[in-house]
């Protein structure tokens, strides 16, 4: 198990790397000078270069990444270009708001998927299998931002149940578990959801489908168990593969919340995303990204430990 | 006689070589539910070829008179948009762009991800693990993100926006080539042409495409939905498609301010998007379990 993680460990670093790299890369890729949004449009040579110097833009680019990574590693992401204030404080509290938005999402989709998914696998071929089939094609071919919209006609617009926009009262920003918040979560959350919750189904069903066939289970059953208590032993070995899916799929949520918090200006780190790509905001664009990769990487890696811990075959090859 | 006839007849017909693509395409004609979408894909395709014929109106042409006119309005059967702009005529028109900001991006990675796939997985050894890893790093980005990423920081425009998908979609599409293509390697068949002293590019291209470039393709137009959703979603942010251009992401993003006003009318744009992609998704999913690709 030590000589496992340690392993896995050693092959995050170089992903790791390649990752903060990629995120290095995306200010250089970008047209015209990074420093065209704070400089007057007649600011002379002399002042540019100046600029230039304290930003280190002037320096060769294996140089400027090794500055970069090293003051990173210090959590020291630099300063956003359109505020001033560091990067870092921005996105560590948009993150929070993301991870009570993304976590709630993942909770509802796991839930509802993971019940849809074991009913489809147990009783395959019935009703209830080819309608949660449809529902986890339509979970993963809906745009999930158009979702969010046609739920904010429904439920915002034309019934008024659910507040259509912000993350609390009087366009709040601080999350706080009272009930005014987290009837903003509703909707946003709900939108969310979708997205886990297809996939989710899709793999439960096949798992469950997949242990039902297994010699185990006709053993149980020779044996003479219930239904019930073969229920049992499935969901044990079911377990570890859906919850490494849910661990995953936490992943690309936090990540791919950006269309959805735009549509329901929820101020998370996609949100953020959104204001620094209008203001041509790099280091903050830079930084959000960095953490938000970081943030997936980990969660791999820890999926993959504790996947495991559970199922120790898996330790092999 | 007659009964000889007949007998010889059978016979011709049970001889008669069956190929794999014939069977794929009778296995695929039994699945109704991938014929139907296979249907919606072929109209949308054509519906985008031939908008401006099929189009009742021209789609940049509005009068603010007509602002926000709701669903059902006489002239206008799906209403009209924010300028006054008929929007049957944009939907329709709308196909085109969508579509091919959608499809474009995985045809070049299919290109592309192939190559660099079935080259590292013929290649095998320390050239295939150095590409894998690199495609590692890709792969430690959620999609959304990294596309987001990249044509943010290459700024709006249907170009970069190709290009951040393009680039979305080449790891994905490597790793299942490179995946399939050094189970083909393995194969006796493979070894007797290199034993025969074919060389690596004639056995690649005699021997592996045939057999590699099936499955690799089926697993591409699965993400063409993907793609779908994307493109759009880039375009809904204010990248990618900019105005006054028909493009079902815009339009949605445009229309989102008059959510209050014509709400049903807002939603439009995204009834196409959903179409499409659900109808490329069933689709992908018939012709895998047509061509019997197990993944």
């Amino acid at each position: 198990m030590l000589i496992f993680t340690a392993r896995r460990i050693a092959y995050t670093i170089p992903i790791m790397l390649g990752v903060s790299l990629v995120c290095f890369a995306l200010v250089h890729i970008s047209p015209g000078d990074p420093l065209v949004s704070i400089l007057p449009p007649d600011a002379s040579v002399e002042l540019q270069e100046q600029l230039m110097a304290i930003y280190g833009f002037d320096r060769s680019y294996p140089e400027q990444f090794l500055r970069w990574l090293g003051r990173a590693l210090q959590g020291d992401l630099g300063n956003s270009i359109a505020t001033g204030r560091p990067v870092t404080a921005e996105v560590m509290n948009a993150v929070g708001n993301t991870l009570i938005l993304a976590v709630t999402a993942t909770i509802i989709g796991f839930t509802l998927g993971g019940l849809f998914g074991f009913v489809a696998g147990f009783f395959r071929d019935s009703w209830i299998d080819k309608l949660a089939s449809t529902l986890a094609v339509v979970g993963v071919s809906v745009p999930h931002y158009w979702l969010g919209m046609v739920l904010v006609i429904i439920f915002s617009v034309e019934l008024g149940w659910f507040p259509a926009t912000g993350a609390g009262p009087g366009g709040s920003s601080q999350w706080a578990w009272d009930w005014e918040h987290m009837r903003h979560l509703v909707l946003p959350a709900v939108t969310m959801s979708v997205i886990p919750m297809g996939i989710v189904a899709r793999t439960v069903r096949a798992l469950v489908a997949d242990i039902l066939q297994q010699e185990f289970v006709t053993g149980l059953r020779a044996k003479g168990l219930l239904d019930r208590g073969v229920l049992a032993h499935v969901i044990k070995n079911a377990a570890p593969t859906a919850l490494a899916v849910m661990g995953l799929q936490l992943g690309y949520l936090l990540g791919g919340s950006i269309l959805i918090e735009t549509v329901f200006s929820w101020p998370g780190t996609g949100f953020l995303l959104g204001q620094a790509i209008f203001q041509r905001d790099l280091p903050l664009l830079q930084g959000t990204i960095l953490v938000l990769a970081m943030f997936f990487v980990i969660l791999n890696l820890v999926v993959d430990v504790v996947q495991s811990a559970l199922d120790p075959r898996l330790q092999r090859g | 006689m007659a009964v000889a006839q007949t007998d010889i007849e059978t016979l011709a017909t049970a001889d008669k070589p069956q190929g794999y693509w014939s069977g794929v395409g009778r296995r695929f004609l039994k699945d109704k539910v991938a014929v139907a979408a296979g249907c919606v894909a072929g109209g949308l395709i054509l519906m985008a070829i031939f908008a401006p014929w099929v189009a009742p109106q021209d789609p940049f042409d509005g009068t603010m008179i007509r602002r926000l006119s709701p669903i059902g309005t006489e002239g206008y059967p799906l209403g009209a948009d924010e300028l006054g702009r008929d929007m049957l005529s944009r939907l329709i028109h709308g196909a085109r762009l969508s579509l091919f900001m959608g499809v474009t991006p995985v045809l070049i990675a299919f290109v592309i991800g192939s190559a660099i796939g079935i080259a590292a997985g013929y290649a095998g050894g320390w050239v295939n693990s150095v590409t894998m890893r690199v495609l590692d790093v890709f792969y430690a980005f959620p999609s959304v993100l990294l596309a987001i990423a990249i044509s943010g920081a290459l700024g709006a425009g249907i170009l970069n926006g190709l290009l951040s998908l393009t680039v979305v979609f080449i790891p994905p599409i490597a790793r299942v080539a490179e995946s399939v293509t050094t189970a083909v390697r393995k194969l006796e068949y493979i070894e007797a042409a290199r034993a025969s002293g074919a060389s690596a590019f004639t056995i690649v291209r005699a021997h592996v495409l045939g057999n590699v470039l099936g499955p690799i393709f089926v697993y591409a137009t699965s993400l063409i939905s993907v793609s779908m959703i994307l493109a759009a979603g880039l375009s809904f942010l204010g990248l990618g498609v900019s105005p006054p251009n028909p493009e079902w992401g815009l339009m949605l993003n445009t229309l989102r301010n008059a959510i209050y006003v014509q709400p049903w009318l807002a939603a439009l744009p995204g009834v196409m998007i959903f179409l499409t992609s659900i109808s490329f998704n069933m689709l992908s999913d018939g012709l895998r379990s047509a061509m019997d690709i197990k993944q």
